[in-house]
């Protein structure tokens, strides 16, 4: 019998995504004793920051560096819990009663969980520049995972282009693997570095400074960084050869490159809790959409947390916290004996400390707009082919919001479903009426959130009452 | 191009891209398969036919879309490679019944 097949119907919690809040949420609620399924579309448990970290064949410790090792007991205590993990397998559905619909090798069930911990994370924010579809580009944290999952790193011209942490990390864990780097194009906002400075207090308090600049230290020693970049574009036919920008108000400047890899940042993966009916708040300091939470990851939905960076943009260490209160809120939901449910106070006293330097980068790294709202000839939705410019037509002729877009340009219809262009489109339709993001709003989001086959929902049990509905009689 | 840092050793399986035989190392998804043997480009465009390669590889831009083992448009950075595995780009606008 398939993985699938051979799974429980009910379970008392049910927990999507197997990195650092997933992970602890389900070590909380599995030790308790609650029956917890762990769904996870990765091959591994970790996410993303902890990726491939029980396979990965860097085994110098140095190149990955000590944020990446610190998975390794969260994992096994993951391992220990009791908690049942299916890796591989798509969350494709998800309904406020806790029911969720699963695919894996080729077939499809449901579950149903009394409680449910959405613990999906973070995807890097979308960088829309002229040539971003091209072959050869990609993101920094996609390069960052093909040497932890692979140990593979491009060694041809290489340009890193963005602002943000993960641009110095995946720069330093590069030269550290053997990379090389031709230039590092930071296009952080000169403007936003000026407006973090009410906030540089609480950041200087933290290790996170110490640990930034000895990261920025290693990589300006090796590497040519080219700063105030602006009007960032990339030059190709089949695949990448150069990047083209300014430096400020300077002369256009051009670079060969063969990879070229671009970041400005994360923002939280709402697919699947959008579309489970979960309500959502623009946060104007992040440049995203939230969930509307509790301190203990509870939404407006009874039987619905979400926990970690999918709750907004925090870091693993306080997605862990996060997934700790989450696990602690669903086990007091289902009635646990309190001696058997760890104290919230710790988690909720660690997470106040890790707030504190947050305000600092998230306005240090705040995208610049041009690299948020492009010049009109841009690609802003990659499936459909969608640029800014007819986006901005849509609106002349009558769209108001994400919704309207679609059936007038097919925007965010494509395989990604609006991945890649939802935040762009949010942004750009609320410039260009002159009302807010958040009158805006995003796409409506309905399931399958993931790509499922005809065969797959074939394969999903049918009972008479099924039948019953389509069959005339 | 890509070098490798492999301190594990990890061992290969055959696989073959298009119909070419190719030696992929265990523990690699499809799309790192596909970037380690020098091909950039996945797919084409649905909408333009310009050709497309992997961007995020975590799941969540669908350009690494591949056909693997005649089932068309699976997510090439989610999967990972098995012996004998036979990987196909998908070079054409939408391909119905695939």
């Amino acid at each position: 019998m398939s993985r699938l097949a051979s799974l429980p119907e009910m379970w008392d919690v049910l927990v999507v995504g197997a990195g650092p809040a997933g992970m602890a949420a389900a070590t909380v609620t599995a030790s308790a004793g609650l029956s917890t399924l762990v769904i996870d579309e990765g091959p591994g448990p970790g996410g993303q920051i902890w990726r491939a970290i029980m396979t990965t064949p860097v085994m110098s410790r140095p190149v990955l560096g000590s944020d990446y090792w610190a998975g390794a007991p969260a994992v096994r205590a993951f391992y220990e819990s009791g908690a049942t993990y299916l890796p591989s397998t798509q969350v494709w559905s998800l309904d406020a009663d806790g029911v969720a619909g699963l695919s894996a090798e080729g077939e499809a069930r449901y579950v149903s969980a009394r409680r449910v911990v959405i613990a999906t994370g973070a995807m890097e924010r979308p960088f829309p520049i002229p040539g971003w579809t091209l072959p050869g580009v990609m993101t920094a944290g996609a390069a960052q995972g093909l040497l932890k999952t692979s140990g593979l790193y491009p060694s041809d011209r290489l340009v890193i282009a963005g602002t943000g942490p993960l641009v110095w990390l995946y720069a330093a864990q590069l030269l550290a693997a053997g990379g090389r780097i031709s230039a590092l194009l930071d296009t952080t906002d000169p403007g936003a570095r000026l407006a973090a400075t009410r906030s540089f207090p609480a950041f200087a308090a933290s290790p996170y400074l110490a640990k930034g600049l000895a990261l920025m230290a290693r990589v300006r020693a090796r590497v040519r960084v080219l700063r105030k970049v602006t009007a960032l574009s990339i030059d190709g036919r089949e695949r990448a050869t150069a990047v083209r920008f300014r430096r400020g108000g300077g002369a256009e400047e051009q670079i060969p490159a063969d990879t070229v890899l671009l970041h400005q940042g994360v923002v939280p993966q709402v697919n699947l809790a959008m579309a489970t009916g979960v309500g959502h708040r623009w946060d104007d300091r992040q440049l995203c959409f939230v969930p509307e939470i509790d301190p203990f990851g509870q939404t407006g939905l009874e039987r619905i947390a979400i926990a970690g960076d999918g709750a907004g943009i925090g870091g693993w260490e306080m997605a862990v916290e996060r997934g700790r209160l989450a696990g602690i809120g669903a086990a007091r939901a289902l009635g646990i004996a309190s001696d058997l449910v760890p104290s919230p106070n710790p988690a909720l006293k660690r997470l106040r400390a890790l707030a504190r330097p947050r305000a600092f980068l998230d306005t240090f790294y705040r995208p610049a707009v041009a690299f948020r709202r492009p010049a009109p000839e841009t690609i802003v939705c990659r499936c459909e082919e969608v640029t800014a410019g007819d986006i901005a037509k849509a609106v002349d002729i009558g769209a108001l919001g994400p919704a309207q877009l679609k059936a007038y340009t097919r925007c965010g219809m494509g395989p990604c479903q609006g991945r890649m262009c939802g935040l762009t489109v949010t942004e750009l339709m609320a410039a260009k009426r002159g009302v807010s993001p958040a009158e805006i709003g995003y796409f409506r989001l309905r399931p399958p959130v993931k790509p499922i086959t005809l065969a797959e929902l074939a394969s999903l049990p049918v009972d008479g009452a099924n039948v019953k509905a389509v069959v005339r009689s | 191009m890509l070098a490798r840092v492999d301190d594990r050793h990890q061992r290969t399986v055959p696989i073959s891209i298009d119909g070419r035989a190719v030696e992929a190392r265990v523990g690699d998804t499809v799309a790192a398969a596909l970037l380690t043997a020098d091909v950039a480009a996945c797919r084409v465009s649905t909408v333009s036919e310009n050709p497309r390669g992997p961007y995020c590889l975590m799941g969540v831009c669908f350009e690494c879309l591949v056909t693997i083992d005649g089932v068309g448009n699976r997510q090439g950075c989610l999967i990972e490679v098995r012996d004998g595995m036979a990987i196909e780009t998908q070079s054409r606008r939408r391909e119905a019944g695939r």
